[in-house]
């Protein structure tokens, strides 16, 4: 079929070859580089639109996320005069009345111009009541122009102006970047003198939320593996017909819609549900055991989703493995337990390492599922990340969440892209 | 591979035969949601419960009925082809460029180019919100097509990439020797050869696409949501056995995707034996 091809082609292009013959004048090793180095131009060519398109769709607006966790634009924006006045100022007893009268006047102009409520709600994070204490000045000051010095009337108007706390607060977020938003994600945060110190208690919860992420990854991690190792055992050692026909099961859950296997994971598991049902009927219990909305659930569904990203490397991996070990480990007398851990086992690593990392990277940024069949205690960090985005607005802190899980993700990307690639070049054969 | 697994011993065995039970039950476990589930949309009752008080198609007629899950199959199917055609022009292009090109630079370009597999979905979601946004690319369709095409490409080069690497290039070359010009060798030679390839990755494309919620939860309107995206707001709010036929319905199509996949590599497997 191919030959035939690729005679009617030569039929075809009987003139082009002629032409290509006749330039033979230059000398073959310059036309080859030449050639060479066209077809490296033209293979980039290739590549480049898909680069570009990603760079609009996926590398820019991700480095426009990452942007938006130290940026700090809001004050300066609102209260320029304000930060210009403070730049000097020692952050020792309050500053002098020029930058009373600067604030007097930024607050007048950004109340006018509605810009007063963002640089309101940024400085609310640093200071709880901020944001009342800002826009109670800006409606006071367009009521009544004030008499006396800037310093008196905004200190009658609100004791807080009398407060070092408030104007530490305007200088600390002066931009044009901060590091508050990436501390709050790590539950730090700076003091009125600019040291570190620990967020106070009711904004401390992204510790406990992060380690919750990874503490899920780790039980489904470890609940895939224990799953998945003997399906995969059992694929790669029964003859490719059988074994092929079994991984339908595997592959069709895989292929199923995730919406689809959490909805029947609900069905399953609710009070009313096919497990409680049973046990109900059989006697085993009296009363339905709450089995979802809580970490049960989560465990059950995200492992169900997973399942598959460890069984197909595991099973690639072991389908490699010669049996001519075991053969020889036992022909040495070694008994089948020992054969298997010190022989089997060791081969399998490189399949373990890949299917763990996997599933490990796949799970803790997992948002669906959790919040589909957890209860609030079992949300991971990306269900904060979209509430910051779209509930609260507070762009900051989602991007710096964001920031420091896609940190985490890519370090272990890294890590497996290292595993993968040394697999491929020792071919599986490291132990 | 034949079995290699023969047991010789009593040991043996009942290690062998406590892998078939394990197995046996992982299996049981992975296929339990799709097989709770298909009954239920036949049910009569409008509580999700067993034993089935009596079998109907009213939930499969609503799902047909409904203006907004209809919209919602419409708007899955938009995106959908959209992204698979968008992601497979691109992918492959790509891809063919990745076999010849030759740099130290190519493991950063590969990974550039995987890296919307393994960045967490929300991070790209929140990301594309926040640079899309001021663009006027929310609450339409062509903002979804451009993040769902980032998203499938991956898949389409993984694969697109594979069958490259089994392709003989001897052939390309004997083509190229023969004096075809570079676009008439692709299109008479290697086109033909890779074809299952492609089309396995379009569909991959396609899939991927057709199961994503995530960026569809930031960056649709009321006017474009997808067949999981309203999935997702009904398990939400609760459960009406109409989703179960939506499920029933997707799963079927699930069901099709993978054995189309399946016929695909079995015909480029013939073709590769064919070539040999």
């Amino acid at each position: 079929m191919v030959r035939k091809r690729l005679l009617r082609l030569l039929n075809r292009t009987m003139p082009m070859t002629a032409a290509f013959v006749a330039g033979a004048d230059v000398p073959l090793k310059r036309r080859l580089k030449r050639a060479e180095r066209a077809r490296q131009f033209r293979a980039l060519g290739l590549v480049l639109p898909l680069l570009a398109f990603l760079l609009f769709t996926f590398v820019v607006p991700l480095a426009g996320m990452i942007w938006k966790s130290v940026d700090d634009w809001e004050v300066p924006q609102a209260m320029p005069q304000t930060v210009a006045a403070l730049e000097h100022w020692n952050g020792q007893g309050l500053p002098d009345e020029a930058a009373f009268a600067a604030l007097a006047a930024d607050v007048r102009a950004a109340y006018d111009a509605g810009t007063l409520a963002v640089a309101a709600k940024r400085l609310n994070y640093i200071v709880n009541g901020y944001r009342t204490t800002l826009l109670a000045t800006g409606r006071k000051l367009k009521e009544q122009p004030a008499p006396g010095t800037a310093k008196e009337t905004l200190i009658a108007l609100n004791p807080a102006w009398g407060e070092r706390e408030s104007w530490t607060a305007i200088k600390s977020a002066s931009g044009p970047v901060t590091s508050y938003y990436l501390l709050a994600a790590v539950d730090l945060t700076r003091n009125a003198d600019g040291a570190i110190v620990h967020a106070p208690a009711d904004q401390s919860i992204y510790r406990e939320v992060f380690m919750r992420t990874f503490e899920i990854g780790f039980g489904v991690t470890a609940l895939c593996l224990i799953l998945g190792f003997p399906v995969a055992y059992l694929l790669a050692n029964l003859p490719t017909g059988r074994s092929n026909l079994l991984m339908i099961f595997v592959l069709l859950p895989f292929w199923t819609s995730l919406l689809v296997r959490t909805c029947a994971w609900i069905v399953i598991l609710q009070s009313e549900g096919i497990v409680n049902g049973s046990l109900e009927w059989l006697g085993i219990i009296d009363e339905p055991m709450r089995l979802i909305y809580n970490r049960f659930g989560v465990y059950m569904a995200m492992t169900h989703v997973l399942l598959p990203f460890m069984i197909l490397p595991l099973y690639s991996v072991m389908r490699g493995i010669s049996p001519a070990y075991m053969r020889a480990a036992a022909s040495l007398g070694a008994p089948p337990t020992t054969a298997f851990l010190r022989i089997y086992l060791p081969q399998t690593i490189p399949g373990i390492g890949a299917g763990c990392l996997l599933v490990f990277i796949l799970a803790i940024g997992y948002y669906i599922t959790p919040a589909l069949v957890g209860g609030a205690a079992d949300q991971m960090i990306s269900s904060f990340i979209a509430f910051y985005t779209t509930e609260t607005v507070n762009w900051g802190l989602a991007s710096a969440l964001g920031a420091v899980l896609l940190l985490s993700t890519l370090v272990l990307a890294l890590v497996y892209g290292k595993l993968a690639l040394g697999r491929q070049t020792t071919g599986g054969l490291k132990n | 591979m034949s079995a290699n697994h023969a047991p010789q011993t009593a040991s043996q065995r009942i290690a062998w035969i406590a892998t078939i039970v394990a197995s046996t039950l992982v299996f049981i476990f992975l296929m339990a949601p799709i097989l709770a589930i298909v009954p239920l949309s036949f049910s009569s009752s409008t509580y999700l419960t067993y034993p089935l008080p009596g079998l109907s198609l009213r939930w499969y007629e609503e799902f047909l009925n409904s203006a907004r899950w209809m919209n919602s199959l419409k708007n899955s199917f938009i995106i959908g082809i959209s992204s698979a055609m968008l992601s497979m022009a691109l992918g492959t292009l790509a891809s063919l460029g990745l076999a010849q090109w030759k740099s130290k630079w190519k493991p950063l370009i590969l990974a550039v180019v995987l890296s919307p597999m393994v960045v967490p979905v929300v991070i790209t979601a929140v990301g594309v919100y926040f640079f899309f946004a001021p663009l006027g690319l929310t609450g339409n369709y062509l903002g979804l097509i451009l993040v769902h095409t980032a998203l499938a490409t991956p898949f389409v080069v993984i694969t697109v990439s594979a069958t490259l690497q089994s392709f003989d290039m001897t052939l390309a070359r004997a083509a190229a020797s023969l004096g075809a010009p570079p676009l008439l060798t692709f299109r008479k030679v290697i086109l033909p050869l890779i074809l299952p390839g492609l089309a396995s990755g379009a569909l991959f494309a396609f899939a991927t696409s057709f199961d994503e919620v995530v960026t569809v939860l930031f960056l649709a309107g009321p006017e474009q949501r997808t067949l999981p995206r309203e999935m997702f707001s009904g398990i939400r709010e609760n459960i009406s056995p109409t989703i179960t036929a939506v499920a029933v319905v997707l799963t079927v199509i699930s069901v099709f995707m993978l054995s189309t996949l399946e016929i695909l590599r079995r015909r480029n497997e013939r073709l590769k034996g064919n070539v040999g």
